[in-house]
């Protein structure tokens, strides 16, 4: 068998954590972005947890320029659960490929690729796949790329039929191809070759130059995929999810009274009677929902109390907050932290800034400060 | 001593700015704070001393209007009668048509209440006035006035008053600039003389009819009290004021039920506390009136300001709040109704919100009434107002119908903001 005989276990990952996570306000104003519960889960975790699976020993977190607190945080929470990991922190902007350069160290100290990946990104991870794709083209890079339904809003990959990546167009305005970059990577060491220790753009420096030289690859990716570091998509993204726990792993799926489609609730929440939960639905611990409330399309985060007959629909609740008795929320409305909203409040569309106390209607999408 | 009392409804072609409410159902029968809305008038009416007869004068059909007069004749054991002008006759055509009627019995004086004024009304107080100061006077009416805004007594019959001896100096209906924050309340007390003065005008008029070529005979007979009869009688000394200081507006449109709902439920504490709800289960918050008959389910929350009809049922979980659920309609689990008028027989689904915005007068201008704002915008669209659901309507379960009016008969599919629904 030609190629490097890679031993999985020996691989390391990058997770291009990023900034504050301002797209994902008022959530983030609150918590570091990659802390934010997805399907009640951190959304750090679910790909940590992915890695340490496929094999992976060591993890870095990039974490940009300027966002010290947020490492502090992040340091805290990982510790609690246990992992090692290590940061890599800017002292000054790097862009999207210097991150790599300042990690150089870890990743490339031995001979093996490393993973670099989006830390906005939930899929099914298919880190054994694309380690077995990578092995068998034998070249400098891979891509995952997923098909998306309007990939004019992105960046499109053009790739042969043996995957070889030949260029990228931004937003196309033809129809060029529905195959997006998908914010996972897999690279041999010798890429360090091409960063250099300054703000750079992988998409716009580093890949370009690969694709001429033949040595970047894409991947396909099966199953669902979303970038979740909006609210819209963060709910999108959950609704996917969930349908892939269904086929995986059903018996984690709630099925208690009144459930309808697939959701999630954590053992501590506590449901009323007459409530109406799901379809698309994540409950996290300590969350209670009195009686005769219909929850669709949500995530209810930790510590949430949601009072009697209301109704919400496509909303996230942040942690602690108490909606009262009575309320409509839709249209994507997102309580940051600690909120509260009085009885038979109406808000569409609302973004509303943590600690905020909500007692008059928001009929049209606005942001509450 | 003999007193009557006149109520003027007006007819169908009247009274269009209470559409929907108004189309299945002359607008004098819908139900206000649980009771129709001239069954207020016909309760203050039945209060004077002496009252022997009340006449109801209209041009709604008598089919239209006879169940009703018989519910109150029973009710209130009074002579009370529905006379229909042939076509309308203008706010005093009626009266001089029917003179003979009002005249019977030979009553000493007649009370005359607008159909669609809502108050408070004191009517002994006015008789009082008028008794003692018609004495020094020679009156031959006296007219209830109240204070406005200087802004909103445009649209009103402005009165000036000579405070000496309390007689109408001046009036002017609906003046284009500002004449005096007195506004007329549409209820006077006539003595029988008023007739004659009526008769002239009316004559009058038919003299004119017959002197002129090819004269129109539309309105040919009818009769405008305010221009025709009040304002001639304006500095002779013959037309008094009595001005009020107790509850007064006017009910055109929709809005205005809703307002009239919370002040004469909120009478109803005062004079009829057995009429108001108290119960325990359900929750009941301020004043609400709930028909015998309605079904209501333990955990429903009702109130402030909340009346509810005969065989309506609220179910489990529901929230009302400021509004008026006629009969037969069915509210179902987890809904909110607010600020809104749901019809007879509609049906609301489960965890729905139906909610208006209400008109309520300006709280920092003394005196002021509610607001009469246009149906639409200067952009053309629909000014927010009280939610109406005409009868027979239909809204699906989880939707929000917000600052809307739908028609009779309709059943919704999704949720409205905003908007007239055919």
């Amino acid at each position: 068998m030609g190629g490097k005989d890679v031993k999985l276990g020996t691989m390391k990952a990058l997770i291009l954590v990023g900034g504050y996570g301002t797209r994902l306000r008022p959530l983030t104003l609150s918590r570091p972005k990659p802390l934010v519960e997805f399907a009640n889960k951190p959304m750090l975790m679910h790909q940590i947890e992915a890695l340490l699976e496929a094999g992976v020993t060591q993890v870095v977190l990039a974490v940009s320029y300027r966002a010290e607190q947020m490492e502090s945080e992040l340091r805290a929470e990982t510790d609690k659960l246990g992992i090692t990991l290590t940061f890599s922190h800017e002292t000054e902007p790097l862009g999207t490929a210097g991150p790599l350069a300042l990690a150089k160290d870890i990743l490339a100290s031995g001979e093996e690729p490393f993973f670099v990946l989006n830390s906005d990104v939930i899929c099914d991870f298919p880190f054994k796949e694309m380690v077995d794709f990578h092995k068998a083209h034998g070249k400098e890079g891979t891509i995952v790329v997923t098909k998306v339904e309007e990939p004019s809003k992105y960046g499109v990959v053009v790739y042969s039929d043996q995957g070889r990546i030949e260029k990228f167009v931004e937003k196309p305005t033809e129809f060029v191809s529905n195959k997006i970059n998908a914010g996972m990577y897999i690279f041999n060491p010798s890429i360090m070759k091409r960063i250099e220790l300054r703000p750079m753009s992988i998409e716009k420096e580093v890949f370009p130059c690969m694709a001429n030289d033949a040595e970047l690859f894409a991947y396909e990716l099966q199953g669902f995929w979303m970038d979740v570091g909006q609210p819209k998509d963060f709910i999108t993204g959950t609704s996917l999810y969930l349908k892939s726990v269904r086929e995986k792993n059903p018996s984690m799926l709630y099925t208690g009274p009144g459930v309808v489609g697939n959701s999630l609730v954590d053992p501590t929440a506590v449901i009323g009677a007459n409530c109406r939960i799901g379809p698309n639905v994540t409950i996290g611990p300590g969350v209670v929902i009195e009686d005769g409330v219909c929850v669709k399309r949500c995530t209810i985060l930790r510590g949430a109390t949601i009072k009697s007959h209301s109704w919400l629909d496509s909303c996230i609740v942040g942690w602690k907050c108490v909606v009262g008795r009575w309320v409509r929320l839709e249209n994507v409305t997102v309580l940051g932290e600690d909120v509260i909203v009085k009885d038979e409040i109406y808000i569409n569309g609302g973004k509303v800034l943590p600690h905020k106390a909500i007692s008059d209607s928001v009929p049209e999408p606005q942001i509450i400060m | 001593m003999l007193v009557k009392a006149v109520i003027l409804i007006g007819g169908n072609q009247k009274g269009t700015r209470f559409r929907p409410l108004s189309l299945d159902l002359p607008k004098p029968l819908f139900s206000v704070a649980g009771f129709p809305i001239i069954q207020h008038h016909i309760e203050a009416c039945v209060q004077i001393p002496f009252l022997k007869e009340i006449i109801i004068l209209g041009y709604y059909g008598v089919s239209e209007m006879s169940q009703f007069v018989g519910e109150m004749v029973q009710l209130y054991k009074l002579n009370i009668r529905y006379l229909q002008e042939f076509e309308p006759l203008g706010t005093a055509g009626g009266l001089y048509h029917f003179r003979d009627q009002i005249r019977c019995g030979n009553p000493d004086f007649f009370f005359v209440l607008n159909g669609d004024v809502c108050a408070d009304f004191p009517l002994i107080e006015m008789l009082e006035f008028h008794k003692t100061h018609r004495e020094t006077q020679k009156a031959i009416v006296t007219l209830m006035a109240t204070e406005a805004t200087r802004q909103q007594s445009l649209i009103y019959g402005c009165i000036i008053e000579n405070k000496e001896n309390n007689t109408l100096e001046h009036y002017v209906e609906k003046p284009s600039t500002f004449i005096s924050t007195l506004v007329n309340c549409g209820v006077y007390i006539f003595s029988p003389e008023v007739f004659h003065q009526m008769a002239n005008v009316f004559n009058k008029k038919q003299m004119d009819f017959y002197n002129v070529e090819n004269g129109s005979s539309i309105e040919r007979e009818a009769l405008y009290l305010e221009k025709e009869i009040l304002m001639p009688l304006a500095g002779t000394g013959k037309a008094l004021v009595y001005q009020t200081v107790k509850w007064w507006s006017q009910l055109k449109t929709p809005g205005a039920a809703i307002y009239a709902n919370r002040h004469y439920l909120n009478l109803f504490r005062e004079r009829r506390p057995e009429r108001l709800a108290k119960s325990v289960q359900p929750t009941i918050i301020g004043d609400v009136y709930i028909h015998a008959t309605a079904n209501v389910h333990p955990t429903a929350v009702l109130g402030p300001n909340v009346s509810i009809g005969a065989h309506a049922t609220i179910g489990y979980g529901t929230r009302i709040k400021e509004s008026i659920v006629l009969a037969h309609s069915r509210i179902l689990d987890h809904s909110l109704v607010l600020y809104s008028i749901i019809g007879a027989n509609s049906e609301i689904g489960c965890w729905t919100r139906v909610e208006g915005t209400p008109c309520d007068p300006n709280p920092d201008k003394p005196f002021a009434k509610m607001e009469n704002a246009p149906l639409f915008n200067d952009e053309g669209r629909l000014n927010p107002s009280i939610t109406i659901l005409g009868n027979n309507v239909t809204i699906p379960s989880e939707v929000i119908v917000r600052n809307s009016i739908v028609l009779p008969h309709k059943e919704l599919t999704r949720s409205y903001n905003n908007e007239i629904i055919l």
